[in-house]
C-alpha cells in the first residue's frame, strides 16, 4: 500500500527483483512554520494512493477534532503524530514517511520550520540526499527559508526543490512564483547550489503535487512528485579512498581476530594493504569474513556496507580507530577546525570542554576559538566570541587525544562529529571538519599541474605578437584587482575605473566576482577555500586576456592574503594592481 | 566492480552498524524478543552482526501469558537451536491480582502485564539498553521516535525533548539508573520485513500463515479461541475459518484476517494488495486516540 503495486500477473521474485532495483532517495521538507510541509507530504501520500483505508478514516475523525482547515481533510495531521503537535497545529519534530512508486522508493523526513526546532531539522537534513524548501507564496522567502537551505547545503545536500505553496491565496499569480523563484534561485547560487527548481503549488488543493494542475498554464515544468522521480541520487563513490571505523572486535575464539564496522568510505578487497591509524601500523586484508549460509566471504565490499575484516598481522587496533587504505590518508590530529551547528540553550564559548564523538572514537575536547560567525541572510562572516542556540559558525577544536578525521566534502562519515555536554548528556552540537588539504587538494587548483597534451598545443605561437598589440591599443595589459568585502564599492570602483581607461583609448574589461559565479564558478560557495578558487578562475581568465592585450579589471572579495599573493604571481609582477576597499567586516583580514 | 547496494542491503547494513553501537557502547544490553515477525529478522540481523561470535547480550521475552500457544513454542525452540540466553519475565503481582484482558479490559491489561511488567525485567536485571523491533512506519507516534530513544529514570519517553541524532553519530551517553530504547529496525517498513524473511527463508511462527482455526467474533474483529480460558457467550461456539494473522501479541487482543494464504508467498501477495494497516486488527492501538504515544510515554515498547 506504501509500496509500489504488485502488477497483474507479476511473481514475487519479480517483484522483490524490481523492487531492490528501484533507487532509494532520502529527501526533507523544510522552511518557515506553517508554509506548508506537513501538508505537501500528507498530500503527497493521499494522491499516490499511500494512505491506509483505516489510517485515512483516522485522518478524517482527527481533522474534524484538531484540523486547520474548517473541518475539511487536514493531511498535515497524517504526519503530526504528537499530541503536542496536534493540539498546537505545528511540527514539533521530525516524522519519518516511508513510500514507494514504480520507479523509486523515497524515505521523507518531514521537518518542523519552527526556529527553535531548528536542531530537529538538521537532524532530518543529515539523513537526506535532497531538500524541498517550502515557501508561502504571500510571504516569500524568509530568513528560515534561508537557515534552511543554508543548513541543508552546509550538510552536503546537493538538490535543492523550492514549492512555492499556498498559490490558491495570490490568485495563481505567475508574477509573485517568478519573483520568489528568483530570489531563491539567488540564494542558492550563493550556497553553490547548482540547478534548482521551483514549482509552483497548492498543498492544500493539490495543484502540482502529485498531478499537473489547471491553475498555471503558464508553468510548463514538472510537478514535485515527477522531480522526486528523476533527480540524480547522490551515491558514495566506490573509488573513494576507503575508511573504516571500527566499531568492535569480534573474538569467539583464539583463531579468530575480526574488526567490524561500517565502511564510511571506498571499497575493500582481500589482499589490500591498510593503515590503522592513529597508530599507524600497516597490514593487509585477508578476509572479509562471512558466514558460510549468507553466502561466505566476500570477494568485495563498499561503503555504506557493514563487514568484519580479518588482517595479516597481530596489529593492535580496536574501537576508535580507522582502518584506511594506504595513501591518501586522512588528518591525524588533536586540532580540529569545523563548521558547527548549536543545538542547546548554553551558548558554546571557548574554553567549554565537551565530548566529541567521530567515527566511532570518542573523546574530551576543549573549544579553542569561535573564528567567525555566519549571517544566514547575508551569508557574511563576523567575528564573535560564542556561537548561541541555532547559530553557524566556524569552531576550532582542541581534542585530548588524536583523532582520525577527513574534510566533512571529502568523506560525510568520517568528516562528521557531534559534540556532547559532559554533565547534562546532551548532544549540544553538530559539527562538519574542515580541512587545509580538503581546501588544496580539492577545491582550489592553484598548485594542480595543468594536463600535458594541453600544454602542447597551447604552445603554438600567436601569429600577432605582444608589441603589434601594445601598439594598436596603445599601452600595456594589466590586470587590477579591487578586493573589499561585500557592499563595499567595488564594482562601483571598477566601473569607474573601466570608463576611465576606455576613454583614454584602452581595450578594458571587468570581471566581476558574482557575475563569475554565475556561469564560470557556479559550483562554487562563499567559504574561504570557494572564494580562493573563484579568485584563481579570475587571475586565469585575466591572464588569457591580458595575453590578447586587454587589460582586466577584477572585482572580488578575495579575503585572503595568500590567495592574492597566487595571483599575482600567476599574472605575473610587472602586469598586477591590487586595491582595497575598506577591509572592516571580515574577521579574519 | 561495484555494485550498488539494494535497499535491502542498505536497511541490513543500516541495522548492523546500530546492533554493534549498541553492544559496544553499554554495559547491560537486551534485545526485546517478542517472537513476531519484527523479532525475527531483529534476531537475524543480531546473529549476523556478531558472527562468528554470539550476540553479545540475552534476550528478554515479556510472557503475559496470553500468547499464543505456537508462539511460545516457537520461543523456545528457537532459543534451543541458535544455544540463546533467553529470560522471560511476568509480572507477577498482576498474575496473582488477577489481572487479564477479559475482566480488566485490554488496556489495564496491557499497562499491568506488559509496560510494568518490561519496567519490573529492565530494573530486575539493570539492563541500560533495550533493543526492539519497532519500526516508524507502524505508527505515527513512532513515526517521531529516535533511533537511540533516552529514557529517564522512570523509563519515560519525552517526545517533545529528543535528542538530535545527525548522521550515524549516535549519542549513547547515559546516567545512572537511565536507560536507552534501541531501534535498529527504525527505517524498515512491512514489506522490507516480509521480503527479508523471505530472501534469507528465515522461520516464522505458523500462525503467519493460512489454516482453519477456532474463531469468535468480538465486536467485528475475528478472534481465535486458543485455549479454554477464553469466555465464550452462552450458545457461542467457535467457527473454523481459514485465518491467518498480520501481527501477533496476546491472542485475546489480536484480530485475525480471513485468508486463504497458506504460503509465504501467498502471504506477501495479499499484503501488498491489502488496503488496510497491519495494525488495524490490533485492539490496543485503539482505546483512545494518540493512545501509542501515552502508552510509550509511560514506558511501553
Ligand atoms: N490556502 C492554503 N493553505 C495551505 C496550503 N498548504 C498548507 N496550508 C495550510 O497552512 C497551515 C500550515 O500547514 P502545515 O502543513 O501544518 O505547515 P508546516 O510547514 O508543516 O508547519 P510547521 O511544520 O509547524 O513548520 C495549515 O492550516 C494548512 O492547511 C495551501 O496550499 N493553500
Ligand atoms: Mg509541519
Amino acid at each position: 500500500m506504501s509500496f509500489a503495486e504488485l502488477k497483474e500477473g507479476e511473481r514475487l521474485r519479480e517483484y522483490l527483483e524490481r523492487y531492490e532495483r528501484t533507487e532509494l532517495l532520502r529527501f526533507l521538507t523544510c522552511g518557515s512554520v506553517d508554509d506548508g510541509k506537513s501538508t505537501l507530504i500528507g498530500r503527497l501520500l493521499h494522491d499516490t494512493g499511500r494512505i491506509y483505508e483505516d489510517h485515512l478514516a483516522a485522518l478524517e475523525r482527527d481533522s474534524k477534532v484538531h484540523g486547520t482547515t474548517g473541518g475539511g481533510l487536514d493531511l498535515a495531521l497524517a504526519t503530526d503524530g504528537l499530541k503536542a503537535e496536534r493540539e498546537q497545529g505545528i511540527t514539533i519534530d521530525v516524522a519519518w514517511r516511508y513510500f514507494a512508486t514504480n520507479t523509486r522508493s523515497f524515505i521523507i523526513a518531514d521537518c518542523p520550520g519552527h526556529e527553535q526546532y531548528t536542531r530537529n531539522m538538521a537532524t532530518g537534513a543529515s539523513h537526506c540526499q535532497l531538500a524541498i524548501s517550502l515557501i508561502d507564496a504571500r510571504k516569500g522567502v524568509t530568513t528560515q527559508t534561508r537557515r534552511h537551505a543554508f543548513i541543508a547545503s552546509l550538510l552536503g545536500i546537493r538538490h535543492v526543490v523550492a514549492a512555492v505553496n499556498k498559490m490558491d491565496l495570490v490568485g495563481w499569480s505567475e508574477d509573485r512564483f517568478r519573483e520568489i523563484e528568483r530570489e531563491f534561485f539567488l540564494y542558492c547560487q550563493r550556497l553553490g547550489i547548482s540547478e534548482p527548481a521551483a514549482v509552483p503549488i497548492s498543498a492544500l488543493q493539490g495543484d502540482n503535487v502529485v498531478r499537473r494542475g489547471t491553475n498555471s498554464p503558464w508553468y510548463a515544468g514538472p510537478p514535485v512528485l515527477e522531480l522526486l522521480e528523476s533527480v540524480p541520487v547522490d551515491r558514495p563513490s566506490p573509488d573513494a579512498p576507503f575508511r573504516m571505523p571500527v566499531q568492535c572486535v569480534i573474538r569467539p575464539d583464539l583463531d579468530f581476530r575480526g574488526f567490524a564496522g561500517q565502511i564510511a568510505g571506498g571499497s575493500v578487497k582481500p589482499g589490500d594493504r591498510v593503515r590503522v591509524l592513529p597508530s599507524g601500523r600497516e597490514s593487509r586484508v585477508v578476509r572479509i569474513a562471512r558466514a558460510q549460509e549468507d553466502g561466505g566471504d566476500l570477494p568485495y565490499a563498499a561503503a555504506p556496507q557493514s563487514v568484519v575484516l580479518t588482517l595479516a598481522d597481530e596489529v593492535d587496533c580496536s574501537r576508535g580507530d580507522v582502518i584506511c587504505c594506504v595513501g591518501d590518508d586522512p588528518a591525524v590530529t588533536l586540532g580540529i577546525e569545523c563548521d558547527v551547528v548549536w543545538m542547546q540553550e548554553q551558548p558554546l564559548v571557548p574554553g567549554q570542554r565537551y565530548l566529541l564523538r567521530t567515527g566511532t572514537k570518542t573523546t574530551p575536547c576543549t573549544v579553542r576559538r569561535v573564528r567567525w560567525l555566519l549571517d544566514v541572510d547575508t551569508l557574511e562572516t563576523s567575528p564573535a566570541e560564542s556561537l548561541r542556540m541555532n547559530e553557524i559558525g566556524r569552531v576550532q577544536l582542541e581534542c585530548e587525544e588524536r583523532v582520525v578525521v577527513d574534510g566533512y566534502r571529502d568523506c560525510h562519515a568520517t568528516g562528521a562529529l557531534v559534540l556532547v555536554d559532559r554533565l547534562t548528556n546532551a548532544t549540544s552540537g553538530a559539527g562538519m571538519v574542515r580541512l587545509p588539504t580538503e581546501i588544496g587538494a580539492r577545491r582550489a587548483h592553484w598548485e594542480t599541474q595543468a594536463a600535458e597534451t594541453l600544454e602542447r598545443a597551447d604552445a603554438k605561437p600567436s601569429l600577432v605578437t605582444a608589441e603589434e598589440r601594445e601598439r594598436r591599443w596603445r599601452h600595456a595589459p594589466r590586470t587590477v584587482l579591487i578586493y573589499g568585502p561585500p557592499k563595499s564599492g567595488k564594482t562601483r570602483a571598477a566601473l569607474e575605473l573601466e570608463r576611465q581607461l576606455f576613454d583614454a583609448g584602452a581595450a578594458v574589461v571587468v570581471l566581476d566576482g558574482q557575475a563569475l559565479r554565475r556561469g564560470v564558478s557556479k559550483d562554487l560557495g562563499f567559504s574561504d577555500e570557494d572564494r580562493s578558487e573563484n579568485l584563481r578562475r579570475a587571475a586565469e581568465i585575466a591572464k588569457l586576456l591580458n595575453d590578447q592585450g586587454f587589460t582586466v579589471i577584477l572585482a572580488m572579495v578575495a579575503p585572503d592574503p595568500a590567495a592574492r599573493a597566487r595571483a599575482r604571481a600567476l599574472i605575473g609582477e610587472g602586469r598586477w594592481e591590487e586595491r582595497g576597499m575598506g577591509v572592516a567586516s571580515s574577521p579574519e583580514h | 566492480m561495484s555494485p550498488t547496494l539494494s535497499h535491502l542491503d542498505e536497511l541490513e547494513a543500516e541495522a548492523i552498524q546500530i546492533l554493534r553501537e549498541t553492544a559496544a557502547s553499554f554495559e547491560r544490553p537486551v534485545l526485546m524478543y517478542s517472537i513476531g515477525k519484527d523479532s525475527t529478522v531483529l534476531l537475524h540481523l543480531a546473529l549476523k552482526a556478531f558472527w562468528p561470535g554470539k550476540p553479545p547480550f540475552p534476550l528478554l521475552h515479556i510472557d503475559t501469558t496470553w500468547k499464543f500457544r505456537e508462539m511460545i513454542a516457537f520461543r523456545d525452540e528457537t532459543a534451543r537451536r541458535l544455544g540463546l540466553d533467553l529470560r522471560v519475565h511476568t509480572n507477577q503481582e498482576g498474575l496473582a491480582q488477577g489481572v487479564n484482558p477479559f475482566a480488566s479490559g485490554s488496556k489495564v491489561h496491557t499497562d499491568v502485564m506488559k509496560t510494568q511488567a518490561l519496567r519490573q525485567a529492565l530494573d530486575m536485571w539493570k539492563f541500560d539498553a533495550a533493543i526492539g523491533g519497532a519500526r516508524r512506519d507502524e505508527e505515527k507516534s513512532r513515526a517521531k521516535e529516535r533511533v537511540f530513544s533516552f529514557r529517564d529514570r522512570h523509563h519515560r519517553w519525552d517526545p517533545k525533548n529528543q535528542r538530535p541524532e545527525l548522521w550515524n553519530l549516535f549519542n549513547t551517553r547515559i546516567n545512572q539508573g537511565e536507560s536507552i530504547r534501541v531501534f535498529p529496525m527504525s527505517n524498515w517498513t512491512e514489506l522490507d520485513v516480509w521480503l527479508y524473511i523471505w530472501k534469507h527463508g528465515l522461520p516464522v511462527v505458523p500462525l503467519y500463515l493460512a489454516k482453519p482455526r477456532p474463531v469468535v467474533e468480538r465486536g467485528g474483529t475475528l478472534i481465535m479461541v486458543d485455549d479454554h480460558r477464553m469466555p465464550l457467550e452462552p450458545g457461542e461456539k467457535p467457527r473454523m475459518v481459514s485465518v491467518r494473522f498480520r501481527t501477533l501479541g496476546c491472542y485475546p487482543l489480536s484480530g485475525a484476517v480471513e485468508s486463504e494464504a497458506d504460503t509465504l508467498d501467498k502471504v506477501i501477495e495479499e499484503m501488498l494488495r491489502a488496503k488496510t494497516s497491519e495494525r488495524q486488527g490490533r485492539l490496543i492501538d485503539h482505546d483512545q486516540s494518540g493512545s501509542m504515544e501515552e502508552k510509550k510515554r509511560e514506558g511501553y515498547f
